[in-house]
C-alpha cells in the first residue's frame, strides 16, 4: 500500500519534500544529532566534576564545555524537540488536515534550522564558546576571546526556524480544520501547541535581535549592553530573558501537551477539566512573558520590580499546577494500564512537579538570593527541561512511532529503558538540589572536597542516564526494519491520526474526515472501555 | 507564502481558494506581528537610553540631517500610496497599471536608500560611527555614542527591510509582466503591499524618534 514512506524514494525525495510528516522526520534525525553532540558534553562536564579538583580539564576548557552543553541542548533540541517532530507530524494530522498551510514555509524553517546548527557546530569546532548559553555582556562582548560571533549568528538563524513553525501552526490551526473539529473538540495537544506558537513568534524576534545588537557591539563596536560604550548590561539581561524564560514554556506547553493525549489514552477516560487545560495552556502563554524579572533579583534590579515579578512568578504555577491535578483526577477510577509511553507520563508527572515545587522556592526573593548561580538552580531546571520536557517527547514519540514508521517497537525494553531514565535522572539531579542548597556555585571546574560524595552520585546518575537514552535509539532503529507491523490505531486511542492508516497516506486522511465528536471520547463506544 | 499555482487554482492542502487567501493572510499578519517585536527590542532600548541621557541625546540628535530625513519621510509616504495603487490596479485585473506601479514604488525605494547612504557617508565624513575612531563635540561624548549606535542599529535594520521590500517588488513586477495575477488571484500583491506599508510605519516612527528630538 501507499504510504508517505514509500510514495517515493531517494534522498532527493526527502530533501526537496513539503510533506509535514517527512520534514518531521529531517528534524527528528536533525535534532536527535544536536541531543547527542550536548549529551557528549554534558558527560565531560560530569566526568571533570568526579573529583574537587580541576583534572580532567582546566577551567577554560570546562567552561566552553558547559556552555555548549547548554547551547545545544537548549537552542537546538529542547526548542525544536517536541514541535518540531512530534507537532509537525500530528497538528495537522489531528485536525484532520492534509498537511500545514504552508507546507514550503515548513520545509524551508528545516533549513534555516540547519543552517544555524552548522553555524554553531563550525563555532564549537574552531575553538568553542565560553561565556554560558547567557551570552552575558559585557563579558560576551569585549572580554572573552572565543567565538561568540559565529555561535550568536547560528542561534539568530535558527530563532527563524522557530518563528516560521510557529506561525505555520497557527495559521493551520485557525484555518485548517477538518468540518466539526469546533475549537473545543481539538485534542489538548493542539491546544498546548497553539500556546507555544503564540510564544514562539511573540518572544523569539526579540532574542534576534538582542543577539544581533550583541554581535553588532562586539563586531562593530555599536554600543548598546557595553558600560565602557555608555550602554547598560542589564538591559541585555532584560531583552534575553523576556524570550529565555518564555522559551522555557515553549519547551514545556508541547510536552505537556503529550501528557494529555498518553493520560486518557491509558487510563481510558475522558480527560478531567478539558476547557481547564486548554485555558491554562493560554494563561501560561500570557503570564510566563510577565516574570523574566525573576532571573535577575541580584542584578541590580529595584526591590520593587523584584516584588512584583515574585508575585507573578507564583502566579504562573498555577496554571501549571491545574494540569497536574487535572492529569491525576483522570487517572482517578481509569483504566490503568502501563505500557512505555504512559510510564514516561508517570514520570513527567512526578519530576515536573518536583521541579515546579522547587520553581516556587525560586520566586522567594530571600531564598532565591541564598541559592541564586548554585547547583539549586541547575537542579531545578533540568527536572523542568529533562524531567519534564524530554520525558514528554520520549513518551510521545513512543506512543505516535506506530503511527510514524508502521512499526511496534519492542515493549520490554520501551520499559526498562524508561525505568532506567527514570531512575539515572533522579540519580544526577536530586544530589544537586542539596549541594545547591549547601552552597556549591554553579559553572565551577573545581570544589571542595566536602561536596565529592553528592558529585560522585550525580556522575553515576548520569551515566546510568546515558545508557537510558542509547537504548531507545537502538531498539527504535532496529524496530524500522524488524518491528512488527502496527495496525492503524494500536492502542485502541481516540483521535483523527489513529482513524488514518499507520503509516498514513500523502495527504493524511482518504477523505476528508467529518468531526461529530469532543476529543477523548472514550468510553462512549464500548468496546475500549470497561470503565465508564 | 502560499504555495499557489497561476490562476484560480489553489495548493493541494486547500479546501478551495478562498480558505488559500485566508491563509495567506492571516500568515501575513503573524509575521508582521514578529517584525512589530524584532523591532521592539530595539524601541526599548531607545526608550530606556533616551530617558536616561536626554542632554545628550538630544544634543547627538542635533547632528542628524533633518532635511533629509523629511524628503525622505515624504518618499516613503509616496510609496506606499503608489504601492496601495498598485494593489487596487491588481484587484481590478489593470496589468499596465499593475507594472507602472509597481515600479514607481520601487524607484521611490531607491530613492529613499540613496538618500539614507548619503547620510551615511555624512556620518562617517563626520566621525559620527561608533567605534574607536568616534568623536563627538559636545559636553557627554559616551551617551552621544550611545545615541548613535541605536541610530545606525535602528535605521540600517529599517533599510535592510527596504532592501529585502526592493526585491520582493522585482519578483511581483517579473510575475505581472507575465501576466500572473489576475483579479481572482493577486494575494502576493496584496501581501507584499501589506509588508511595505508595515516597512513605511516603521519609518514613521523612527524619523520623530531620531530626527526630531528637542526640537519642539
Amino acid at each position: 500500500m501507499s504510504h508517505y514512506l514509500n510514495h517515493d524514494y531517494g534522498i532527493r525525495s526527502w530533501l526537496l519534500t513539503k510533506d509535514h510528516k517527512r520534514i518531521a522526520l529531517l528534524y527528528l534525525i536533525s535534532a536527535t544529532v544536536m541531543f547527542m553532540i550536548g549529551g557528549i558534553f554534558a558527560l565531560l562536564v560530569r566526568l571533570e566534576l568526579l573529583t574537587p579538583a580541576g583534572d580532567l580539564m582546566q577551567s577554560e576548557t570546562y567552561n566552553k564545555m558547559f556552555t555548549m552543553h547548554g547551547i545545544a541542548m537548549v537552542f537546538f533540541f529542547l526548542i525544536p524537540a517536541v514541535p518540531a517532530v512530534l507537532g509537525n507530524f500530528l497538528v495537522p494530522m489531528m485536525i484532520g488536515a492534509r498537511d500545514l498551510a504552508f507546507p514550503r514555509v515548513n520545509l524551508l524553517s528545516w533549513y534555516i534550522y540547519t543552517i544555524g546548527a552548522l553555524f554553531t557546530l563550525w563555532a564549537m569546532i574552531s575553538g568553542g564558546v565560553d561565556t554560558g548559553w547567557t551570552f552575558y555582556t559585557p563579558y560576551s562582548t569585549a572580554w572573552s576571546n572565543t567565538n561568540v560571533l559565529v555561535t550568536g549568528v547560528g542561534i539568530f538563524i535558527t530563532g527563524f526556524s522557530s518563528i516560521l513553525t510557529g506561525l505555520n501552526f497557527i495559521v493551520t490551526i485557525h484555518r485548517m480544520r477538518a468540518p466539526g473539529m469546533t475549537w473545543f473538540r481539538l485534542p489538548l495537544f493542539i491546544w498546548a501547541h497553539y500556546a507555544a506558537s503564540i510564544i514562539m513568534i511573540l518572544g523569539t524576534p526579540v532574542v534576534a535581535i538582542t543577539i544581533l545588537l550583541l554581535a553588532l557591539e562586539r563586531g562593530l563596536h555599536l554600543g548598546i549592553f557595553d558600560p565602557a560604550l555608555g550602554g547598560d548590561p542589564v538591559l541585555f539581561q532584560h531583552l534575553f530573558w523576556f524570550y529565555s524564560h518564555p522559551a522555557v514554556y515553549i519547551m514545556i506547553l508541547p510536552s505537556m501537551g503529550v501528557i494529555s493525549e498518553l493520560v486518557a489514552c491509558f487510563s481510558r477516560k475522558r480527560v478531567f477539566g478539558y476547557s481547564f487545560i486548554a485555558f491554562s495552556s493560554l494563561t501560561i502563554a500570557l503570564v510566563g512573558f510577565l516574570v523574566w524579572g525573576h532571573h535577575m533579583f541580584v542584578s541590580s534590579q529595584s526591590v520593587y520590580a523584584g516584588l512584583v515579578f515574585s508575585v507573578l512568578s507564583f502566579v504562573v504555577a498555577v496554571p501549571s499546577a491545574v494540569k497536574v491535578f487535572n492529569w491525576t483526577a483522570t487517572l482517578y477510577k481509569g483504566t490503568i494500564t502501563f505500557e512505555t509511553p504512559m510510564i514516561y507520563a508517570f514520570g513527567f508527572i512526578g519530576l515536573f512537579t518536583i521541579g515546579g515545587l522547587t520553581g516556587l522556592f525560586l520566586a522567594s526573593i530571600g531564598l532565591d538570593v541564598h541559592v541564586h548561580d548554585t547547583y539549586f538552580i541547575v537542579a531545578h531546571f533540568h527536572y523542568i527541561m529533562v524531567g519534564g520536557v524530554i520525558m514528554g517527547y520520549l513518551g510521545g514519540l513512543h506512543f505516535w512511532w506506530p503511527k510514524i514508521t508502521g512499526r511496534m517497537y519492542s515493549e520490554f525494553w520501551g520499559r526498562i529503558s524508561a525505568a532506567i531514565i527514570f531512575i539515572g535522572f533522579n540519580l544526577t539531579f536530586f544530589p544537586q538540589f542539596i549541594l545547591g542548597y549547601l552552597g556549591m556555585p554553579r559553572r565551577y571546574h573545581a570544589y571542595p572536597e566536602e561536596f565529592q560524595v553528592l558529585n560522585v552520585m550525580s556522575t553515576a546518575g548520569a551515566s546510568i542516564l546515558g545508557v537510558g537514552y542509547l537504548i531507545p535509539l537502538v531498539y527504535l532503529f532496529w524496530s524500522m526494519r524488524y518491528g512488527k507491523p502496527a495496525s492503524d490505531n494500536p492502542w485502541g486511542a481516540r483521535g483523527l491520526e489513529w482513524t488514518t492508516p499507520s503509516p498514513p497516506p500523502v495527504e493524511n486522511f482518504p477523505v476528508t474526515p467529518v468531526v461529530t465528536e469532543e476529543a477523548y471520547a472514550y468510553g462512549t463506544h464500548g468496546k475500549e472501555s470497561p470503565v465508564g | 507564502m502560499a504555495d499557489a499555482h497561476a490562476g484560480a487554482l489553489h495548493a493541494h492542502q486547500f479546501e478551495d481558494a478562498d480558505q488559500q487567501k485566508d491563509a495567506s493572510t492571516l500568515g501575513m499578519w503573524v509575521f508582521l506581528l514578529t517584525e512589530i517585536l524584532f523591532f521592539g527590542g530595539m524601541f526599548l532600548a531607545y526608550a530606556v537610553y533616551r530617558i536616561a541621557y536626554p542632554a545628550a541625546w538630544a544634543a547627538a540628535s542635533h547632528h542628524l540631517d533633518v532635511r533629509l530625513g523629511g524628503i525622505n519621510t515624504v518618499v516613503l509616504i509616496v510609496s506606499s500610496l503608489t504601492m496601495a495603487m498598485a494593489v487596487h490596479a491588481a484587484q481590478l485585473g489593470r496589468r499596465q497599471q499593475l507594472v507602472v506601479f509597481l515600479i514607481l514604488t520601487m524607484l521611490l525605494g531607491g530613492v529613499f536608500v540613496g538618500i539614507k547612504a548619503v547620510e551615511y557617508q555624512h556620518k562617517f565624513a563626520e566621525g559620527h560611527v561608533p567605534g574607536p575612531g568616534f568623536h563627538f563635540e559636545g559636553a557627554d561624548g559616551r551617551h552621544a555614542q550611545l545615541f548613535f549606535s541605536l541610530y545606525f542599529a535602528m535605521t540600517g535594520m529599517h533599510a535592510l527591510h527596504m532592501i529585502i521590500g526592493f526585491g520582493l517588488l522585482a519578483w511581483l513586477l517579473a510575475g505581472s509582466l507575465k501576466g500572473r495575477f489576475t483579479p481572482s488571484y493577486y494575494t502576493p500583491v496584496e501581501m507584499i503591499g501589506l509588508y511595505w506599508h508595515f516597512v513605511d510605519i516603521v519609518w514613521i516612527f523612527l524619523f520623530p524618534l531620531l530626527y526630531l528630538l528637542g526640537r519642539h
